[in-house]
């Protein structure tokens, strides 16, 4: 490491004075120990490690601008509801689903397919807020999106990588909230390549310049302010970037080493590789990965629109999960697929299927999962508004986070002091193996 | 087929850099030969109210009630005052705060030239008249004011409101006038801008009087009261039916294909289906709440609106709350930290105005003086704490610094926001200002910019609770950025290539990057450290690229000091 840059170490740990009840400073401190850089070097077991042994990871996969249930994982033909839309069977007995999804049917078994999630919210930006954390937005507070709550929860022994990664445009970036800012994820916007910003922009020699005359600057910023500065963690910072710039576990976004079938079973898309990515980052040991797939934003054209978005999501998902089964890595990876909400069961005059919070469908499969059922239905003639055996999406984040092995009503101080639950919701048994 | 976005441009990118390169050689021209000459600009009248120096001008008497307050503070902690910041950190300071950005080695120049006693006092004064300082805080206030969030978009404009805001602040609008409109304002989000305070809590198609509640609460009385939304506040004394009552002023307004309005058939009505009582058992169900404050009914104006009633309440002489309420707000933007945090949650006012109380003192000259946010910021910055060093001997030790921060002892540390960091990284990179009138282009360039940036940066929210420490994809974006790395670049058009080819040595040249990046002068054991950054390079160039991008990636950077 070209660097001089001192490794922090004890009392600057001990947070930030000013917090009027301490626990902020716990909080800070907390979360600063559990970054990668404090901690020794990967044991070269943990990441190989396979099945319920290893530990768990969150895999959601964001179907952004609100996928309509009824062209996916809802279909109802012949139905007033259901338009020109068709469906197919799949590898749960009785279950359909929609003709565009052939290859997912196939592995639709490792699934629990839920057809009765019900929203508050019916707005792009609140309802996402509200699926991703599990709660409404709320003034007073930013509340940490489940991979955040994953990533802060989830042992990351030897990690260099970001504990949570965040793959594809996604319009409303999922964020730490309360958690603090680290927990936010790392973006990265075009998968396939190496994530942006990680190479410097001079040779070795110029950046060992570089980086000593900062260590001077740092030193020299620090003459009468000390623990001022230190309290910043900007130092600290700098050097887990920098570690990060060198890690070989980067390798985990370089697809250069998979087979052109492998890349050919995901799919030649941004989203397709964005999910072989995903696949290499579990495998690495990254706890949370969470990949968008935007454009099921269908006020207009919704079939034609919704077809071509199952071109990329059928293979690269049954591609995603066909290949986390055959590396033993699905028994310790919770999946989840969906997006902010559904469509309505009314086709407007425009070809197009507007916003519905109310019965609306997500696949939840892996860890802990009681997978190959169907929850909740919806009416086929879409007169009735709410689904049978709805579901809530408090209840849905605590059954991810019960899945993850988190415990989901758990309190964590806010920033201000504020005590938050993980989770306000209650797991679904029947979700849940070995619960039901 | 998905609807167009309307919240996103997409000009062609690819085109920018060559928009870039015409409009920073238009700067390089206008900049005459040499960048680096002292400059006089023309200096606008300043406005008597916020010097400060003498003891015959207005704000003499509140700064010295403050300066002694925080003198006794100091002495019952045992803590020593810091030494005075020399001027150009003061003005770095008040750059970051009122400007959004650090001053340009243009501005620097000219502040050195005016060497008389005052000369800060001067420069705050041409900075409050200046329309950026307007553009600046209007960006501050709009995050509590509307939010951080996009907003719906069909009745929401986020740009319309932060300008009507930056024309109120800009004519010296008394504050109380600017609020009243907002919390009252009828008519179309588009040509009523301060309506957008309204809109802004529309969801799912409809007004949301809680979220209204919450934030006139919050932002105008420094009070969550929206705590007592779903439950009794936790230390205050707000109950959950103060909150019901403050949401159904807002009960009337409606959106309509005229814009906000209010229907006087509306009521507020609590039922098992709205926020308060899904997250509760508590709360009763179907019941019409009638409009209510929490304190001071007396104070509610009568004949109008419901919101107009409200807004003649929130704004009335005696609510101290309102006042204490934009001083903390004020004192958070100049210091970078609340005197209470969180800045929008602050104690109940004692009984009558106490000279003890920082917050009264400020609020009692503010509300005395026509509500002038312009004084009230002059007031601030004349302090001794504002003008103290961020250096302390006391700092050395976790225990120490503890000490200083509670008594204020030095000024504190505190994270350039997003918005500063690019303003900062913008203004070092020109050597001149980047100013609303004559550079439009460049204006619309940094908008790219910015957006580039601030989708790598991630934003850092006021609201939460002060500066928190950078993240890991800051720090890359910061050392590896494109952004960085154009700014660093030496070439014609900025200012590393200029200063590497204008300067006449090496010592020179070392200069004026400090001064453009750090507003100082490298002190001589730097200079040691950094000129063969200069000296072994291959280029003047490459070394100057060296240097500049140390000064970007320091502490002492990107936390206000």
């Amino acid at each position: 490491m070209p660097t001089r840059l001192r490794i922090p170490v004890g009392p600057r740990y001990e947070g930030f004075a000013s917090a009027p009840t301490g626990r902020r400073s716990v909080l800070l401190a907390a979360a600063s120990l559990g970054l990668s850089f404090a901690l020794p070097a990967l044991p070269a077991r943990a990441a190989r490690r396979r099945g319920v042994e290893r530990p768990r990871s969150l895999l959601v996969v964001w179907l952004a601008g609100g996928p309509s249930q009824l062209e996916t994982f809802d279909p109802h033909p012949g139905a007033a509801a259901g338009g020109p839309t068709q469906d197919i069977s799949t590898a749960v007995p009785g279950v359909r689903i929609a003709a565009d999804y052939p290859r997912l049917a196939e592995v639709l078994d490792r699934f629990a397919l839920v057809r009765s999630l019900v929203s508050k919210e019916g707005d792009h930006e609140r309802g996402q807020y509200a699926v991703k954390t599990g709660y409404r937005p709320d003034p007073t507070a930013i509340h940490p999106a489940l991979g955040a709550i994953a990533a802060h929860e989830l042992p990351a022994t030897g990690l260099e990588l970001p504990r949570f990664i965040a793959l594809g445009e996604a319009e409303f970036p999922s964020r730490g909230g309360y958690l603090g800012n680290e927990l936010d994820p790392y973006r990265v916007f075009a998968p396939g390549q190496k994530g942006q910003n990680l190479e410097p922009h001079v040779q070795a020699d110029r950046q060992a310049r570089r980086l000593g005359a900062l260590d001077s600057l740092t030193r020299s910023f620090e003459t009468g302010r000390g623990e001022a500065v230190r309290r910043t963690f900007h130092e600290h910072t700098l050097r887990e970037a920098l570690t990060l710039m060198t890690s070989e576990q980067l390798a985990a976004f370089d697809l250069d080493g998979e087979s052109e079938a492998v890349k050919g079973l995901y799919g030649d898309s941004d989203f397709g590789r964005g999910c072989l990515v995903a696949r290499r980052l579990i495998e690495a040991g990254v706890r949370s990965v969470e990949i968008t797939l935007p454009g099921f934003d269908t006020h207009a054209r919704n079939f034609a629109g919704h077809t071509s978005q199952a071109r990329l999501l059928d293979p690269a998902l049954a591609a995603l999960v066909g290949d986390l089964e055959d590396r033993d890595l699905l028994e310790s990876t919770v999946v989840l697929v969906m997006g902010e909400f559904g469509r309505t069961p009314s086709i407007n005059p425009l070809d197009g299927r507007d916003h519905w919070p109310h019965g609306f469908s997500c696949l939840l499969g892996g860890a802990g999962i009681a997978a190959g059922q169907v929850i909740g239905s919806t009416d086929p003639e879409g007169v009735a508004k709410q689904p049978t055996d709805p579901v809530e999406i408090p209840d849905l984040s605590a059954t991810v986070l019960a899945a993850l092995g988190i415990d989901f009503a758990r309190e964590v101080a806010t920033l201000v002091g504020r005590p938050m639950k993980l989770s306000a919701g209650t797991p679904l048994a029947k979700l849940l193996r070995g619960e039901a | 087929m998905p609807l167009p976005r309307f919240g996103r441009f997409t000009l062609p990118r690819p085109t920018l850099p060559a928009v870039a390169l015409v409009v920073l050689s238009l700067l390089v021209g206008a900049a005459a030969s040499d960048p680096l000459a002292v400059r006089r600009r023309a200096q606008p009248p300043s406005p008597g109210t916020v010097r400060s120096s003498g003891g015959t001008l207005p704000t003499a008497a509140t700064v010295a009630a403050i300066d002694r307050l925080l003198a006794e503070r100091r002495s019952v902690a045992g803590v020593e005052a810091a030494a005075v910041a020399d001027n150009l950190t003061i003005l770095r300071r008040l750059w970051l705060a009122l400007a959004g950005t650090i001053p340009s080695l243009e501005e620097i120049r000219s502040f050195e030239a005016d060497g008389a006693p005052g000369a800060v006092d001067r420069a705050l004064a041409t900075l409050l008249a200046d329309r950026r300082s307007a553009e600046a805080l209007a960006r501050r206030l709009a995050s509590p004011l509307v939010g951080d969030e996009k907003g719906e978009f069909i009745v929401f404009r986020r740009d319309r409101f932060t300008t009507w805001l930056a024309d109120q602040i800009a004519a010296n609008r008394p504050w109380d006038q600017t609020v009243r409109e907002m919390v009252s304002a009828r008519g179309l989000w588009t040509d009523t801008p301060a309506v957008n305070f309204i809109t802004q809590a529309a969801a799912n198609g409809v007004i949301d009087a809680d979220k209204l509640a919450g934030r006139v609460s919050r932002v105008f009385l420094g009070a969550r009261l929206d705590c007592a939304q779903c439950h009794d506040h936790p230390f205050a004394a707000w109950k959950q039916g103060e909150f019901e009552g403050l949401a159904a002023s807002f009960a009337q307004a409606k959106l309509s294909p005229v814009g906000v309005e209010d229907d006087p058939a509306r009521v507020h009505r609590i039922d098992r289906t709205s926020v308060a009582a899904l997250a509760t058992a508590m709360t009763g169900a179907g019941r019409n709440v009638p409009p209510r404050v929490p304190f001071g009914a007396e104070w509610l104006g009568s004949g109008g609106t419901h919101r107009e009633n409200l807004a003649a309440w929130v704004i009335h002489t005696d609510n101290r709350r309102f006042d204490r309420a934009i001083a903390n707000r004020m004192w958070s933007i100049l210091f970078g930290k609340a005197w209470h945090e969180p800045v929008d949650d602050i104690p109940d006012p004692g009984p009558t105005s106490s000279p003890d109380d920082l917050l009264d003192l400020l609020a009692d000259d503010f509300r005395e003086h026509g509500r002038d946010l312009r004084r009230l910021i002059g007031v601030i910055a004349a302090t001794e704490a504002f003008r103290f060093a961020s250096t302390h001997p006391d700092l050395e030790s976790a225990e120490g610094a503890a000490r200083v921060k509670a008594a204020w002892g030095a000024f504190p540390l505190t994270r350039l926001t997003p918005e500063q960091m690019i303003g900062a990284m913008a203004a070092t990179t020109s050597l001149q200002t980047i100013e609303r009138d004559s550079h439009v282009l460049t204006r619309t360039i940094r908008f790219f910019r910015e957006t580039d940036f601030l989708r790598e940066y991630g934003q850092v929210v006021d609201s939460q609770g002060g500066s928190l420490p950078a993240t890991i994809p800051q720090a890359l974006v910061q050392m590896n950025g494109k952004l960085a790395r154009e700014m660093v670049e030496a070439n014609v058009v900025t200012a590393t290539g200029r200063i590497a080819g204008m300067a006449h040595d090496d010592v020179a040249r070392l200069e004026v990057a400090f001064l453009v990046a750090l507003t100082r002068r490298p002190a001589s054991e730097e200079r040691e450290l950094l000129l063969p950054l200069l000296t072994l390079a291959e280029t003047k160039g490459r070394g100057l690229e060296d240097v500049m991008w140390t000064l970007f990636n320091c502490p002492e950077f990107s936390w206000n000091h």
